[in-house]
Protein backbone atom coordinates (compact mmCIF):
# COMPACT_ATOMS: atom_id res chain seq x y z
CA UNK A 1 0.00 0.00 0.00
CA UNK A 2 0.92 3.77 -0.65
CA UNK A 3 -1.90 4.98 0.95
CA UNK A 4 -0.70 8.84 0.03
CA UNK A 5 -1.36 7.96 -3.32
CA UNK A 6 -4.33 5.97 -2.80
CA UNK A 7 -2.97 2.97 -3.62
CA UNK A 8 -4.77 0.48 -1.80
CA UNK A 9 -3.86 -3.14 -3.14
CA UNK A 10 -0.68 -4.56 -3.31
CA UNK A 11 -1.27 -7.53 -5.96
CA UNK A 12 -4.86 -9.36 -7.34
CA UNK A 13 -4.40 -12.94 -5.71
CA UNK A 14 -7.56 -14.66 -7.55
CA UNK A 15 -9.68 -13.23 -9.89
CA UNK A 16 -12.96 -15.48 -11.24
CA UNK A 17 -15.11 -14.08 -13.87
CA UNK A 18 -17.61 -16.53 -14.06
CA UNK A 19 -18.00 -16.76 -10.45
CA UNK A 20 -18.06 -12.79 -10.20
CA UNK A 21 -15.39 -12.63 -7.12
CA UNK A 22 -12.05 -11.47 -6.57
CA UNK A 23 -9.14 -11.89 -3.97
CA UNK A 24 -6.60 -9.05 -3.17
CA UNK A 25 -4.26 -8.51 -0.78
CA UNK A 26 -2.67 -5.44 0.83
CA UNK A 27 -0.25 -4.47 3.56
CA UNK A 28 -0.78 -1.55 6.01
CA UNK A 29 2.50 0.52 5.31
CA UNK A 30 4.60 0.72 9.19
CA UNK A 31 5.46 4.52 8.23
CA UNK A 32 3.35 6.91 6.65
CA UNK A 33 2.49 10.77 6.64
CA UNK A 34 -1.22 9.79 7.02
CA UNK A 35 -0.61 8.10 10.11
CA UNK A 36 1.06 11.64 11.87
CA UNK A 37 -2.33 13.03 12.09
CA UNK A 38 -3.99 9.76 12.47
CA UNK A 39 -3.34 9.78 15.29
CA UNK A 40 -0.37 11.22 16.82
CA UNK A 41 1.97 8.71 18.70
CA UNK A 42 -1.12 6.26 17.73
CA UNK A 43 -1.55 4.79 14.43
CA UNK A 44 -4.37 3.71 12.84
CA UNK A 45 -5.32 3.17 9.53
CA UNK A 46 -8.36 5.24 8.39
CA UNK A 47 -11.37 3.35 8.73
CA UNK A 48 -12.47 5.84 5.26
CA UNK A 49 -9.26 3.96 3.68
CA UNK A 50 -10.14 0.53 4.56
CA UNK A 51 -14.28 1.47 2.77
CA UNK A 52 -11.16 2.62 0.28
CA UNK A 53 -9.43 -0.08 -0.05
CA UNK A 54 -12.62 -2.48 -0.61
CA UNK A 55 -13.98 -0.07 -2.99
CA UNK A 56 -10.81 -0.43 -5.22
CA UNK A 57 -10.95 -4.19 -4.87
CA UNK A 58 -14.89 -4.36 -5.88
CA UNK A 59 -13.86 -1.76 -8.71
CA UNK A 60 -11.42 -4.22 -10.36
CA UNK A 61 -13.74 -6.66 -10.31
CA UNK A 62 -16.10 -4.67 -12.20
CA UNK A 63 -13.73 -3.67 -14.94
CA UNK A 64 -12.69 -6.79 -15.41
CA UNK A 65 -16.27 -8.36 -15.83
CA UNK A 66 -16.49 -5.78 -18.36
CA UNK A 67 -13.32 -5.95 -20.05
CA UNK A 68 -11.52 -3.05 -19.24
CA UNK A 69 -14.37 -1.22 -21.31
CA UNK A 70 -16.07 0.64 -18.25
CA UNK A 71 -15.13 2.45 -15.27
CA UNK A 72 -16.81 1.64 -12.04
CA UNK A 73 -17.37 5.13 -10.02
CA UNK A 74 -18.56 4.89 -6.75
CA UNK A 75 -22.10 5.76 -6.20
CA UNK A 76 -23.14 4.48 -2.59
CA UNK A 77 -21.64 2.51 0.32
CA UNK A 78 -24.28 0.82 2.38
CA UNK A 79 -24.04 -1.01 5.73
CA UNK A 80 -20.84 -0.09 6.24
CA UNK A 81 -19.02 -2.07 9.58
CA UNK A 82 -15.53 -0.97 11.02
CA UNK A 83 -15.05 -4.06 13.81
CA UNK A 84 -11.85 -3.55 14.68
CA UNK A 85 -8.39 -1.28 14.94
CA UNK A 86 -6.12 -1.93 12.11
CA UNK A 87 -2.31 -1.45 13.18
CA UNK A 88 0.22 -0.62 10.39
CA UNK A 89 2.12 -3.42 9.18
CA UNK A 90 -1.64 -5.69 9.30
CA UNK A 91 -1.90 -8.03 6.40
CA UNK A 92 -5.01 -7.21 5.09
CA UNK A 93 -7.14 -10.19 2.88
CA UNK A 94 -9.54 -8.66 0.51
CA UNK A 95 -12.97 -9.97 -0.85
CA UNK A 96 -15.46 -9.01 -3.20
CA UNK A 97 -17.98 -10.70 -5.21
CA UNK A 98 -20.78 -8.67 -7.63
CA UNK A 99 -24.14 -8.91 -6.32
CA UNK A 100 -26.11 -7.37 -9.35
CA UNK A 101 -24.87 -6.53 -13.15
CA UNK A 102 -27.26 -3.65 -13.46
CA UNK A 103 -27.91 -1.32 -16.27
CA UNK A 104 -24.87 1.32 -16.02
CA UNK A 105 -24.62 -0.01 -12.28
CA UNK A 106 -23.18 -2.62 -10.16
CA UNK A 107 -23.94 -3.26 -6.83
CA UNK A 108 -20.83 -5.13 -4.86
CA UNK A 109 -20.33 -6.97 -1.44
CA UNK A 110 -16.88 -6.62 -0.34
CA UNK A 111 -15.24 -7.23 2.93
CA UNK A 112 -11.46 -6.89 4.85
CA UNK A 113 -10.08 -9.72 7.06
CA UNK A 114 -6.74 -10.28 8.60
CA UNK A 115 -5.67 -13.45 10.47
CA UNK A 116 -9.35 -14.88 9.19
CA UNK A 117 -10.73 -12.34 11.52
CA UNK A 118 -13.23 -10.03 10.17
CA UNK A 119 -11.86 -6.20 10.02
CA UNK A 120 -14.96 -4.53 7.72
CA UNK A 121 -17.78 -4.97 5.27
CA UNK A 122 -19.55 -2.94 3.11
CA UNK A 123 -22.02 -3.11 0.39
CA UNK A 124 -20.94 -0.99 -2.34
CA UNK A 125 -22.91 0.08 -5.34
CA UNK A 126 -20.82 1.52 -8.42
CA UNK A 127 -22.32 3.87 -11.55
CA UNK A 128 -20.68 2.41 -14.56
CA UNK A 129 -19.67 4.33 -17.64
CA UNK A 130 -17.48 4.40 -20.13
CA UNK A 131 -14.05 5.82 -19.89
CA UNK A 132 -14.53 9.15 -20.19
CA UNK A 133 -10.84 9.67 -21.56
CA UNK A 134 -8.37 7.33 -22.88
CA UNK A 135 -5.90 8.41 -20.72
CA UNK A 136 -8.08 7.28 -17.71
CA UNK A 137 -8.10 3.84 -19.19
CA UNK A 138 -4.36 3.78 -20.04
CA UNK A 139 -3.53 4.86 -16.21
CA UNK A 140 -5.59 1.85 -15.50
CA UNK A 141 -4.12 -0.50 -17.44
CA UNK A 142 -0.65 0.46 -15.95
CA UNK A 143 -2.11 0.25 -12.32
CA UNK A 144 -3.60 -3.21 -13.46
CA UNK A 145 0.06 -4.41 -14.50
CA UNK A 146 1.53 -3.13 -11.16
CA UNK A 147 -1.22 -5.02 -9.19
CA UNK A 148 -0.81 -8.16 -11.17
CA UNK A 149 -4.00 -8.00 -12.61
CA UNK A 150 -5.06 -11.61 -14.47
CA UNK A 151 -5.54 -11.35 -18.12
CA UNK A 152 -5.68 -14.58 -18.78
CA UNK A 153 -8.44 -14.82 -16.47
CA UNK A 154 -10.32 -12.51 -18.69
CA UNK A 155 -9.79 -15.18 -21.22
CA UNK A 156 -10.75 -18.31 -19.48
CA UNK A 157 -13.67 -16.63 -18.20
CA UNK B 1 -50.46 -3.91 -14.50
CA UNK B 2 -51.67 -3.33 -11.05
CA UNK B 3 -49.97 -5.89 -9.83
CA UNK B 4 -47.00 -4.71 -11.50
CA UNK B 5 -47.69 -0.55 -10.45
CA UNK B 6 -48.20 -2.23 -6.43
CA UNK B 7 -44.75 -3.73 -6.36
CA UNK B 8 -43.28 -0.92 -7.83
CA UNK B 9 -45.02 1.72 -5.31
CA UNK B 10 -43.75 0.35 -2.54
CA UNK B 11 -40.46 -0.98 -3.80
CA UNK B 12 -40.39 3.62 -4.18
CA UNK B 13 -42.09 3.82 -0.84
CA UNK B 14 -39.29 1.69 0.58
CA UNK B 15 -36.58 2.64 -0.73
CA UNK B 16 -37.16 6.84 -0.68
CA UNK B 17 -39.29 7.04 2.19
CA UNK B 18 -42.04 8.70 -0.05
CA UNK B 19 -45.88 8.06 1.42
CA UNK B 20 -46.83 4.91 -0.62
CA UNK B 21 -50.18 6.77 -0.70
CA UNK B 22 -48.97 9.89 -2.91
CA UNK B 23 -47.41 7.36 -5.11
CA UNK B 24 -50.02 6.60 -8.19
CA UNK B 25 -49.99 4.99 -11.49
CA UNK B 26 -48.86 9.00 -13.29
CA UNK B 27 -46.75 10.08 -11.13
CA UNK B 28 -43.35 10.80 -12.57
CA UNK B 29 -40.46 9.26 -10.70
CA UNK B 30 -38.45 12.55 -11.04
CA UNK B 31 -40.21 15.58 -11.10
CA UNK B 32 -43.43 14.32 -9.08
CA UNK B 33 -41.78 12.06 -6.47
CA UNK B 34 -38.50 13.94 -6.35
CA UNK B 35 -35.96 10.60 -7.01
CA UNK B 36 -33.04 11.43 -8.17
CA UNK B 37 -30.66 9.38 -10.18
CA UNK B 38 -28.56 7.54 -7.33
CA UNK B 39 -32.13 7.04 -5.32
CA UNK B 40 -33.38 5.52 -8.46
CA UNK B 41 -30.26 2.98 -8.92
CA UNK B 42 -31.08 1.69 -5.84
CA UNK B 43 -35.14 1.33 -7.03
CA UNK B 44 -33.89 -0.56 -10.38
CA UNK B 45 -31.85 -2.77 -8.51
CA UNK B 46 -35.07 -4.11 -6.36
CA UNK B 47 -37.29 -4.11 -9.36
CA UNK B 48 -34.51 -5.97 -11.09
CA UNK B 49 -34.99 -8.67 -8.05
CA UNK B 50 -38.22 -8.50 -7.84
CA UNK B 51 -39.15 -9.03 -11.63
CA UNK B 52 -35.86 -11.13 -12.55
CA UNK B 53 -34.98 -8.62 -15.38
CA UNK B 54 -32.39 -6.20 -16.34
CA UNK B 55 -34.15 -2.55 -16.87
CA UNK B 56 -31.91 -0.94 -19.80
CA UNK B 57 -31.57 2.55 -17.92
CA UNK B 58 -28.29 3.23 -20.24
CA UNK B 59 -30.58 2.44 -23.29
CA UNK B 60 -32.94 5.22 -21.85
CA UNK B 61 -30.93 7.48 -20.43
CA UNK B 62 -29.28 7.61 -23.87
CA UNK B 63 -32.25 7.98 -25.98
CA UNK B 64 -33.62 10.69 -23.80
CA UNK B 65 -30.04 12.57 -23.84
CA UNK B 66 -30.19 12.25 -27.38
CA UNK B 67 -33.81 13.62 -28.18
CA UNK B 68 -35.58 10.51 -29.06
CA UNK B 69 -37.54 9.85 -26.03
CA UNK B 70 -38.87 12.05 -23.24
CA UNK B 71 -38.67 11.00 -19.83
CA UNK B 72 -42.17 10.46 -19.40
CA UNK B 73 -41.87 7.64 -21.63
CA UNK B 74 -39.82 5.52 -18.90
CA UNK B 75 -40.36 7.69 -16.15
CA UNK B 76 -44.11 8.09 -15.23
CA UNK B 77 -44.86 4.94 -13.63
CA UNK B 78 -47.18 3.46 -15.46
CA UNK B 79 -45.19 4.02 -18.48
CA UNK B 80 -42.54 2.38 -16.35
CA UNK B 81 -44.81 -0.76 -15.65
CA UNK B 82 -45.77 -1.34 -18.38
CA UNK B 83 -42.09 -1.57 -19.45
CA UNK B 84 -41.39 -3.70 -16.66
CA UNK B 85 -44.36 -6.26 -17.83
CA UNK B 86 -42.47 -6.16 -21.29
CA UNK B 87 -39.15 -7.33 -19.98
CA UNK B 88 -40.94 -9.88 -18.25
CA UNK B 89 -43.10 -11.06 -20.72
CA UNK B 90 -40.28 -11.47 -23.07
CA UNK B 91 -38.10 -13.29 -20.71
CA UNK B 92 -40.55 -15.60 -20.60
CA UNK B 93 -40.56 -16.24 -24.68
Amino acid sequence: MRIEYFQLIDRIVALDVSAWTIRVEAVVPRESTIFEGHFPGNPLMPGVLLIESMAQTAGWLVIALTRFERMPFLAAIKDAKLRTFVLPGTNLDITAKLLHDGSGYAITKATIAADSKPICDAEITFRVMPFPEKSMRRAMEETAARIGFPMQALADG
Amino acid sequence: MSSTFDTVANIIAETCDIPRDTIKPESHAIEDLGIDSLDFLDIAFAIDKAFGIKLPLEQWTQEVNDGKATTEQYFVLQNLCTRIDGLVAAKGA
